[in-house]
């Protein structure tokens, strides 16, 4: 037997299951997004009319759909750069000498990405709460006022974000602690020779050692902000007025609550071309650091 | 572990057969037959409903029934996904307002026939309005077993303190009461709570004015009707006048503390709230919360017909023995029994007369709004316009769209929702 087709059939059992389980269904949602596929559709396959690209024309005049692209696109460009910058301070003042009880400060920091976001959720409508809330009480010793999180469509937004925030950044502050300590410490003291302070060594040892793993960082960070569904899900149900509906909060309500499973594929392919479209506009733009 | 590997190879060969029968099973769970009657239930239906066939199982010793039990929250899927994989049970609770989408997909077994044959299902024991939520395009696909509707909650001690000894009866007269009870409590509280994210109150207002709620038979939305424009009126006045917050249940975090902290006097719900208000509430305010029916525009008003039925599916291979249990769980003194287990109010009225209903003082007001229940459009698409309705009535209390614009919008929306029903209406007309 040739080594290649020896090879093919050592791959084929995970092939098949690839075909089966992704590629199949993949294409039937495909095929699905050009239909009208719905309840009615489920009673008889004479139900569903072919509609070509239709679905795809009228999620673009639809509001609702321009607003969930914004919602979630708000999530990521604030929820990303927030997100990051938290993991690494965490991680920075973990990795400090001057820390004390470092490994319960690494446990009790990761610990709310390891807890139940549906537990999490009861605990945040209380702290968010406009009246008795902790959140509106720290505000007003700085004369603030109560802010309405939860429930005004300017805030729930970025209610969702702090939670998020919250939720998710031990995660990568684990990851970029790992970096931190594989950072050699000649280097450092080499910059200090030089003079350097460490706002400097900052600058000029951290953040280029640590790069590559930032850049996998954000890749994965963003990847996962696209999707957010869950937190608003268990938060707010998309309300207050449409503010945190999001994309993928679209998608399953238009497929799972009201069973319109064409135009809901449409908006899956949509999301997905999103998705692509950042994915390939980051790498290009931290092709360069990642190299440097 | 120290199994030796003969054991081990005949062990993993017993389960490869077991597995391939499984999957056997699986694919010809259709043709075969264990005799047992698949009941499906839901929640704490499902789960007291094995107690009340302990009687049946003894009147019919050939007949096993096994229930399984289906969480709410995923059972109007489960219902779906088992129609689409051809594993429909025998019989099934479902909620009211999901027969028509099961009509829809001819899942369900037509009743009338076995109902005129019955001599213990009487038509004329059930709430009319109630019954009417069963009747899908003029065949009766299910018989209802407990029955709910909305009525008033509301606080007996803070609207004897405005000086009303008596719930209201209109809305002229309900609208009095809440301003002289926001007088009372102040600008941090209000006098009624109506939840943004809630659809039910408006509609159950909606009803109120008689007319229907779609139009041409389902195929258009009916919002730019003169009774809508009166509710939405009315509704939308008790943001403008603060006598209702705008918020939804999200903000509200704790119904219950709120309500004992006299944040809302007035909030309509539906009969699982009695328990709720019985348990949650302090000792203390017990004797100041009472029920009462809904206010209409002049005089006493309609409210949603809700609640349970009972359905037989069409690909069932037991209809008669379905409809077997489905008689006896319909028998006044079973009705009694379920209502003592789970304190859902019976479809049967004659099951009313139980001492412990009769003289519950919450339930009267449901009593007598029984009586006065219409349903919703029974179309499989109502519930998705009664969504549109609630997101654009918040858009109109948040000051993001002109009131004057709500109807037209709700209509376009609507319409836009049925157009697949209108096509398949149209192509049945054409056969």
């Amino acid at each position: 037997m040739k080594p290649a087709r020896a090879g093919w059939l050592f791959a084929a059992p995970a092939l098949l299951a690839i075909a089966v389980f992704f590629v199949v269904p993949v294409a039937a949602a495909l095929l699905m997004s050009a239909t009208d596929f719905d309840i009615y559709g489920l009673a008889s396959l004479r139900n569903v009319r072919f509609i070509g690209l239709e679905n795809y024309l009228q999620l673009l005049q639809r509001p609702l759909f321009w607003r969930a692209l914004f919602n979630t696109l708000f999530f990521v460009v604030v929820g990303v750069p927030l997100s990051i910058a938290v993991s690494l301070g965490t991680a920075l003042l973990l990795h400090s000498r001057l820390a004390r009880f470092k490994g319960f400060f690494r446990t009790a920091l990761f610990s709310p990405v390891v807890t139940t976001l549906a537990a999490v959720a009861v605990v945040w409508v209380f702290l968010l709460h406009t009246r008795y809330g902790l959140l509106n009480y720290a505000l007003s010793w700085i004369g603030l006022h109560p802010i309405d999180w939860l429930g005004n469509p300017h805030w729930a937004m970025p209610a969702i974000v702090l939670l998020s925030v919250w939720k998710n950044f031990g995660y990568n502050m684990i990851i970029l602690l790992a970096g931190l300590q594989a950072i050699p410490g000649h280097l450092y003291e080499a910059a200090q020779l030089d003079g350097a302070g460490s706002g400097a060594m900052f600058r000029h040892v951290t953040v280029p050692s640590l790069a590559p793993m930032l850049v996998m960082v954000s890749v994965l960070t963003m990847a996962g902000h696209f999707q957010l569904f869950a937190e608003p899900y268990v938060m707010t149900q998309g309300g207050p007025a449409e503010r945190t509906v999001t994309v993928l909060y679209l998608m399953y309500e238009d497929g799972f609550k009201w069973w319109s499973l064409g135009s809901a594929s449409s908006v899956a392919f949509v999301l997905f071309a999103f998705m692509l479209g950042f994915s390939l506009l980051q790498t290009r733009l931290t092709r360069g650091v990642a190299a440097a | 572990m120290s199994r030796a590997p003969s054991d081990t190879a005949l062990w993993s060969r017993r389960s490869l057969l077991q597995a391939a029968a499984g999957l056997c099973a699986a694919a010809c769970a259709r043709r075969e037959d264990d005799g047992v009657l698949r009941f499906w239930a839901m929640g704490r239906e499902g789960e007291v409903a094995a107690q009340l066939l302990g009687a049946f199982q003894r009147e019919n010793p050939g007949l096993r029934v096994r229930v399984e039990q289906l969480p709410w929250s995923a059972a109007h899927e489960k219902l779906l996904t088992a129609f689409a994989g051809d594993a429909t049970p025998d019989i099934a609770q479902m909620g009211n307002t999901w027969l028509p989408e099961l009509v829809a997909l001819e899942a369900l077994e037509p009743l009338d026939a076995r109902i005129r044959g019955s001599g213990q299902v009487d038509l004329g024991d059930y709430h009319p309005g109630v019954l009417d939520t069963n009747l899908v395009d003029g065949g009766q696909y299910g018989v209802p077993w407990y029955v709910d509707t909305r009525v008033l909650f509301y606080r007996r001690d803070l609207l004897a303190r405005a000086g009303y000894a008596e719930p209201p009866r209109d809305w002229d007269e309900w609208t009095r009461m809440l301003f002289a009870i926001k007088q009372q409590v102040g600008p941090e509280r209000y006098a009624l709570l109506l939840p943004l994210n809630e659809y039910e109150p408006m509609v159950a207002l909606w009803l109120q004015q008689g007319e229907p709620l779609l139009r041409d038979g389902g195929r258009f939305g009916n919002f730019r009707s003169p009774g809508f424009a009166r509710t939405l009126q009315f509704y939308l006045s008790m943001f403008q006048r603060r006598l209702a917050p705008g918020i939804s249940h999200n903000e509200v975090a704790n119904l219950w503390n709120e309500f004992a902290r006299g944040y809302f006097s007035f909030y309509i719900s539906g009969p699982w709230q009695m328990g709720e208000f019985r348990r949650r509430l302090p000792p203390a305010l017990q004797s100041a919360w009472m029920t009462a029916p809904l206010p209409g525009p002049t005089g006493p008003g309609a409210s949603i017909a809700g609640g349970s039925s009972l359905a037989i599916f069409r690909r069932s291979g037991r209809k008669a023995a379905a409809w077997k249990l489905l008689e006896f769980l319909s028998r006044p003194q079973v009705q009694r029994q379920f209502y003592g287990l789970t304190g859902d109010l019976p479809a049967r009225r004659s099951a009313w007369a139980d001492p412990a209903l009769a003289q519950d003082p919450h339930a009267r007001a449901f009593r007598d709004q029984l009586e006065r229940v219409r349903p919703v459009p029974k179309v499989p698409e109502w519930e998705r316009i009664a969504t549109e309705l609630r997101l654009v009535v918040e858009k109109v209390v948040r000051g993001e769209l002109p009131a004057g614009a709500a109807a037209a919008e709700l209509d376009e929306r609507a319409d836009r929702i049925l157009e697949k029903r209108r096509w398949m209406l149209d192509r049945r007309a054409q056969r």
